[in-house]
């Protein structure tokens, strides 16, 4: 009896002493934080994806609160709705930030680029694109092994089966760039979704010349230059044989869509043109099911200029 | 007890169908593409420019930097254009193309056969002669010959050993190459010795060449200091740490040169060209490459010429057979598959295998069933079946510490994985990527 006496006086004094020194530490040596990053944290989605830029949701709360202001801060997968959550919780203004989307551009299908080759290594894009250039003519374009669908946390990127190239899910498109960073040919670019996701991007990275590239594949850019005299904006350049539009200065005139000969500028989500050219009145009716299309299927965008050549 | 290796290995199939086939003299090409990156470093920087005249031998690329290495004409001719071709690997490469016109060698090279034995040249001398005939190692990696031969003042060469182990299976290039030229071999180990300044040299031959011990190891005694030794017939003795592990029982730490052990570790096609580059004043333009396969009709060594289109070699020896599944450049361990036979030869040919469907045809991968065969096959210790799996999950810098870069991405583990698991092309995968990640770290630095 005595023995547990002894035992529990001694041990309660220990605990005594020691919360009394855990007490004063918790006092004296007690870090502020402020609430808000907590608060801001909540709203966020927590997909820790890193496409803000910052590692991790709890980093990017971190980062609004101490900066002090929202400019270039935008989380891709919340959107507009979370950003202006956060700027109420901060009390500060929403950064406004146009929504982006992952665009393949690469629309090297089987029936547009012929098989030379055949891979069997490893299903991944990464080996396969450290061992050879690919199965087809063209060593830039899509592997399609899938390294970008394995990638991507928001299931918003698969293979097209009969096609063989990625295609991008708008809806569920976060534009968290993992995709990016996944493809080891650099294919997979995020760019601004455009006004009812209409938008005009070369769905080609070849850097070929001309006569290669064209052998290699028909829907691919031949460094022609059409498309970079046709612009009335200065929006196409065109470098190492290939031409890219700039998303910042592009107006969507669709000017170099009908001039390109290879058909390897797309238009997406455009209604259909009226039989002679009258773009101005291009705001249609039939806008509300054109955007359903996914990125990256205009198999019949990318050939009809071919047929009204 | 004949020697080897001490851990890891596999014993394939050794298939020699080209072994006694006495090296033809192929054709000159009509079209020469002689490739600027024939060796590991960086690519050569062309000197002749478009409609220039060169001769066999004419020094076409000087090379751009330390590792780095000279490249000649291989034909007579003129240059047609300086342009990109599509390589082995499907990705274009910068390379010299020649329109052939008759077959005019330099005046400086010595084209008789006569047996050139003394060499008065001082070791600097040995090491310009090598650097400007632009050898490389012709056991496959390409690695300049003079970088080589000239280690970091800290280590100390202690003796050459000359790799004559051919472990690949299918490929005779070397073999026949001992056969028909023992004696300029021997010449041309006395040189390496000579410029490393050793007295003493190994050549390591697996006994599934007996008649090439026995040639070799008779010339040898002619020769001070150079001692022939039979090997056990394992994959991958040709392995440069492998080699010096058999031989001279030391290990080479990881991470650590191969010069830390005292070996300087030379190919036997390297010495051969040694010798022609030294006596007889020959620039490395042409190889032996064995063009072999089961279903190939006359499986055949070759003295090819470098910047042959590899087509003209497989029709040399009967054409594509109908079944073709898969030509590879090199071995089937490390060998890597055509894109497609147009390619041109490089420096780096050792041989042209031409697999059967169902040969060529890989397992379906399955799941690891911890078997560990990988385990025991690999001969850097590694643990085959951990990397694939951290590789294919994106975990690099576990890999890095499980030690990834000492793999000398032999193919062992794949060829013995019951499960048919993709396990070289992760660890290929994984290499690449830790390695960019250690040069970017030192870039930081």
């Amino acid at each position: 009896m005595n023995l547990i006496l002894i035992a529990v006086i001694s041990l309660g004094a220990i605990a005594l002493v020691l919360a009394a020194i855990l007490y004063v530490a918790s006092k004296k040596f007690a870090v502020y934080e402020d609430p808000r990053i907590a608060q801001v944290g909540e709203v966020l989605p927590q997909a820790n994806c890193g496409g803000c830029g910052y590692p991790g949701c709890s980093g990017f709360a971190d980062a609004c609160v101490k900066a002090g202001s929202l400019d270039g801060k935008f989380c891709p997968v919340g959107g507009q709705p979370v950003m202006a959550k956060i700027a109420d919780i901060l009390g500060l203004a929403a950064g406004e930030a146009e929504p982006m989307v992952a665009v393949v551009r690469c629309n090297g299908t089987c029936a547009n680029r012929p098989r030379t080759n055949q891979y069997d290594g490893a299903k991944s894009c990464a080996i396969a694109a450290s061992l050879y250039g690919g199965e087809t003519g063209c060593s830039y374009g899509c592997l399609g092994c899938g390294d970008c669908v394995a990638a991507c946390r928001f299931d918003a990127i698969h293979m097209n089966p009969e096609t063989g190239i990625p295609e991008v899910d708008e809806a569920k498109c976060t534009a968290c760039g993992a995709c990016v960073k996944a493809c080891p040919k650099a294919i997979i670019e995020i760019r601004p979704q455009g006004k009812k996701s209409r938008r005009v991007y070369v769905s080609c990275v070849n850097k070929d010349k001309g006569a290669v590239a064209r052998k290699a594949c028909t829907v691919s850019c031949i460094g022609c230059g059409k498309c970079v005299k046709t612009c009335p904006f200065e929006a196409i350049t065109l470098e190492n044989n290939l031409a890219y539009i700039d998303p910042a200065k592009c107006k969507s005139c669709r000017k170099c869509e009908e001039v390109c000969p290879q058909g390897t500028i797309v238009a997406l989500n455009f209604p259909p043109r009226k039989p002679k050219t009258e773009e101005a009145t291009a705001a249609a009716p039939k806008a509300a099911v054109a955007p359903k299309e996914t990125a990256a299927a205009p198999k019949e965008t990318a050939e009809a200029p071919k047929v009204t050549e | 007890m004949l020697k080897t290796f001490s851990i890891g290995g596999v014993h394939p199939h050794e298939n020699k169908l080209s072994a006694h086939q006495p090296i033809i003299t192929a054709e000159v090409p009509a079209k020469a593409v002689i490739l600027l990156g024939q060796h590991i470093g960086a690519p050569a920087k062309p000197i002749v420019a478009k409609g220039d005249v060169v001769k066999v031998g004419t020094k076409i690329a000087e090379p751009a930097g330390f590792v780095s290495a000279a490249i000649h004409s291989s034909v007579s001719g003129k240059v047609a254009k300086i342009d990109t071709i599509v390589d082995a690997s499907g990705y274009a490469k910068p390379a010299i193309f020649i329109d052939v016109e008759g077959d005019e060698w330099e005046e400086t090279i010595d084209r008789s056969t006569t047996l050139v034995k003394e060499c008065e040249l001082s070791t600097e001398e040995i090491v310009k002669k090598i650097a400007d005939a632009g050898i490389v190692g012709l056991g496959g990696a390409c690695f300049p010959t003079q970088v080589k031969l000239c280690p970091p003042p800290s280590f100390k060469a202690e003796c050459v050993i000359i790799n004559a182990v051919e472990c690949e299976p299918y490929l005779t290039a070397d073999h026949q190459l001992m056969l028909e030229h023992a004696e300029e071999i021997m010449v041309g180990v006395s040189i390496l010795m000579k410029a490393v300044k050793v007295n003493k040299a190994f050549i390591g031959i697996e006994n599934n060449k007996p008649d090439a011990i026995e040639l070799m190891t008779k010339v040898a005694s002619g020769y001070a200091g150079i001692e022939v030794v039979p090997l056990k017939v394992k994959y991958p003795q040709g392995g440069e740490k492998q080699l010096i592990d058999a031989i001279t029982k030391r290990q080479v730490a990881s991470g650590a040169l191969p010069i830390s052990t005292g070996a300087v570790v030379q190919n036997v096609g390297t010495a051969f060209a040694v010798y022609e580059a030294v006596q007889k004043n020959k620039p490395l333009f042409e190889r032996v490459i064995t063009v072999t396969g089961k279903s190939v009709a006359k499986p055949s060594n070759f003295l090819a010429r470098i910047g042959t289109p590899m087509k003209q070699l497989i029709d040399a020896c009967g054409g594509l057979p109908e079944d073709t599944g898969k030509v590879i450049g090199g071995g089937p361990m490390m060998g890597k598959a055509l894109v497609n036979i147009e390619v041109p030869t490089a420096k780096g040919s050792s041989g042209i295998l031409i697999m059967n469907r169902k040969e060529a045809k890989r397992g379906e991968a399955q799941t690891c069933i911890r078997c560990a065969k990988c385990v025991s096959a690999c001969p850097m210790g590694l643990e085959p079946y951990l990397l694939g799996a951290l590789s294919e999950n994106g975990d690099f810098e576990t890999m890095e510490k499980e030690r990834i870069m000492d793999c000398i991405e032999c193919g062992s583990c794949q060829f013995t994985c019951p499960a048919n698991r993709p396990l070289l092309d992760y660890c290929r995968l994984g290499k690449g990527k830790v390695g960019a990640m250690i040069r970017a770290r030192q870039a930081k630095k």
